[in-house]
């Protein structure tokens, strides 16, 4: 299972990468091979303002319907359109192509509540 | 990500006549069972990958031909009138069959079905429980299958009785006093149960209580009703021994918390262990605390919710009850509550409305709303036929027959989850309540999945456990056997298990690439899902 170093992590799966006061978003590996095959995804609009631990979409697989929780709060600035299309790239490269949305961070202090890769990795070998 | 339930996946079984070339395994110890032969690479008989999915039976559409009819009708004996010349349309696009094409049609495609009547079916959740013949047999008694459902309530006076019992012992089986059967289905009986509790705490002026509370584990209706009835749903996780985590109930408890939803035994099929407690912990901050019934095979005649300390909980007649579940029932979804929530709970109830005047005399039936009920949910009386099917369940078994029931699931469902623990994981091994959960899933075979073990069962005739349910369980394989299965259905079942966690090792292929014997074979779940295609013919153009 690939836990990338350089992004953080929710305890929903959720995982977010900061450059600067930008931030993307996506879902972990784990979360992707537990899901199994992804068929349908739904995410905001550019401009949404959307705070921490909110919704801003839903993940469904052959499996189950999920939200998408913020891993921090932020405007949105960009959605991965093609993503939309042909949601099962998630489950083929979740942290390359598999981004779900750019924001504008709010708050980056909100970060300091997010898992490192350790802790993440230790967390889902918990479960 | 938090997630949300679906519903169990729905796989498509067996067809149990296509045993043509099973070898029987027996010995004195072992259990027959049906063995499907390995079928290899070669063999003639496997469907190619074909994008085109095989006829099985025709559309109705496509059998008829022009012209004709299935009835015939009787001369003219009145003067014909002259429809509306607008409403006279030729294009409809309707059947023209025989009344023979149609009863073939029709049992063809029930053959290719599975259903209980056909073999064992331990979807867990659904409590796929026989459904005796004489439910039948009442339900079709000409004066409650003839009663128009606008007779005035004199003319109506034994449905009205059959209510007012059915109600009188379903308060008695769950220990509240008073009870609606009106609900159309379980999630209509969530949605009654919660809209009372929003209308108690507004009535007392409370209006902070925004919130609900819910196990982790909870089926996909519950948060679904909450949201529905305009609260947030909060989720509980739970603690190792799957139980809900009892500290993190401790810290949601405050005076926002409008109450909690729980479903005992949770779907996990554990007894909540510390349940007295959970029901404090609400009610201490002012909540109160419902019950998901759908359990209620594994508590009937031995717990008695509203005893626990329940306010209010619903019941699903088409699982404990054993009405019809297959296609769409109708379902029945009653709910009981206690004295706080009676005066909200939805109506009509039948009611004593005149005591009788004399031991031999009847009392006069009728119906009434509760004086500040949430209202109607359904047109009319609820799923009437339902209610005597049910009653005829009760009435057939009696007070300790309804305890045995009980006894009897919860035993079946331990002696399946006892045989299985060797071959597989079975989180939380505790003994359960009227089903379990086990993993279906083993570290040395990785790509082998709940999903192909479920394919292959239809090899061996039964009907697929619930799938991925709950969400808290990896690769969740849900079992509920009920009490209607004897030790021989459920020894070939456990034999049928153990051999599929066999044949996972030595030929995953076999799991991968089942079901073989089914009249489907292995669905492309991922196309169905993306490519929706909902209808069976061309839309037509007056339709567009
Ligand atoms: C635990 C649980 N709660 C609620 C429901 C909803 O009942 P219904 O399907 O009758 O609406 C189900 C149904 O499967 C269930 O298993």
């Amino acid at each position: 299972m690939k836990i990338p170093t350089d992004v953080k992590y929710t305890k929903n799966d959720e995982w977010v990468r900061i450059e600067g006061d930008t931030a993307t978003i996506g879902i972990s590996d784990f979360a992707q091979d537990a899901l199994n095959d992804i068929v349908y995804l739904e995410l905001p609009d550019v401009g949404a303002a959307i705070e921490q631990g909110k919704a801003f979409g839903v993940v469904e697989s052959v499996k189950a319907a999920s939200d998408l929780y913020m891993p921090i709060g932020g405007t949105v600035t960009e959605v991965n359109k093609p993503l939309v299309d042909e949601p099962e790239t998630i489950n083929t490269d979740p942290y390359g192509k598999g981004w779900m949305i750019k924001i504008k961070v709010k708050n980056a202090a909100e970060a300091d509540s997010l898992m490192d890769s350790a802790a993440y990795e230790a967390f889902c070998a918990d479960r | 990500m938090s997630k949300k339930n679906k519903k169990p996946t729905a796989t498509l079984p067996a067809d149990a006549t296509n045993g043509a070339a099973t070898t029987v395994v027996e010995s004195p110890t072992e259990p027959a069972v049906e063995v499907p032969p390995a079928a290899s690479s070669t063999d003639a008989t496997l469907p190619a990958k074909a994008p085109a999915p095989q006829v099985l039976e025709p559309l109705i559409y496509d059998l008829g031909s022009p012209g004709r009819v299935g009835v015939l009708l009787p001369a003219l004996d009145v003067p014909e009138a002259d429809l509306p010349k607008d409403l006279l349309r030729g294009d409809l696009d309707l059947p023209e069959v025989s009344e023979l094409q149609v009863v073939r049609h029709f049992v063809k495609l029930s053959q290719l079905n599975f259903a209980i009547d056909k073999g064992f079916y331990p979807l867990g959740s659904c409590t796929m429980k026989y459904n005796p013949k004489l439910n039948e047999d009442t339900a079709r008694l000409p004066g409650f299958a003839h009663l128009h459902p606008l007779t005035d309530d004199e003319g109506a006076q034994g449905a009205l009785a059959l209510m007012h019992q059915l109600q009188g012992w379903l308060g008695e089986i769950s220990g509240f006093r008073h009870v609606s059967i009106a609900p159309a289905a379980g999630a209509q009986g969530e949605f009654a149960g919660i809209l009372m509790i929003r209308k108690y705490h507004l009535e007392r002026g409370d209006t902070k209580r925004t919130k609900i509370l819910i196990p982790n584990s909870a089926h996909g209706t519950n948060p679904a009703t909450v949201t529905m009835a305009g609260f947030t749903a909060v989720e509980l996780p739970a603690d190792v021994d799957g139980n809900v985590d009892l500290e993190a109930l401790r810290a949601a408890c405050d005076d926002t918390v409008a109450g909690m939803m729980i479903t005992v035994p949770n779907t996990l099929g554990l007894f909540e262990a510390h349940i007295l407690e959970v029901i404090q912990l609400v009610h201490d901050c002012g909540g109160l605390m419902y019950m998901d019934g759908a359990n209620m095979n594994a508590l009937m005649g031995v717990v008695k919710p509203g005893e626990l300390g329940f306010d209010v909980m619903h019941y699903n007649l088409h699982k404990t009850f054993s009405t019809p579940h297959g296609g769409g029932g109708p379902g029945s979804g009653p709910v009981g509550v206690n004295e706080k929530l009676a005066p909200y709970l939805p109506g009509p109830i039948a009611a004593i409305i005149e005591e009788a005047a004399t031991p031999e005399d009847a009392p006069l039936y009728g119906l009434v709303m509760p004086e500040k009920s949430i209202g109607r949910l359904k047109a009319f009386h609820g799923n009437f036929g339902m209610h005597v099917r049910a009653y005829t369940y009760i009435r057939i078994h009696g007070a300790s027959g309804i305890q045995n029931i009980t006894r009897h699931a919860v035993l079946n469902a331990n002696y399946i989850r006892v045989n299985l623990q060797g071959e597989y994981t079975i989180p939380h091994n505790r003994y359960c309540g009227h089903e379990f959960v086990l993993e279906g899933h083993w570290e040395d075979v990785p790509d082998i999945h709940a999903l192909d073990i479920s394919k292959r069962l239809m090899d061996y005739g039964f009907h697929p456990p619930t799938n991925y349910f709950p969400l808290i369980v990896p690769e969740a394989l849900m079992i509920e056997p009920t009490e209607t299965e004897d030790k021989a259905t459920l020894d070939t079942f456990i034999s049928a298990m153990k051999q599929i966690a066999a044949e996972a090792k030595s030929d995953p292929d076999l799991l991968r690439t089942a079901p073989r014997t089914a009249p489907v074979t292995r669905l492309d779940e991922k196309r169905a899902a993306k490519e929706l295609v909902l209808c069976c013919r061309p839309i037509p153009e007056w339709a567009e």
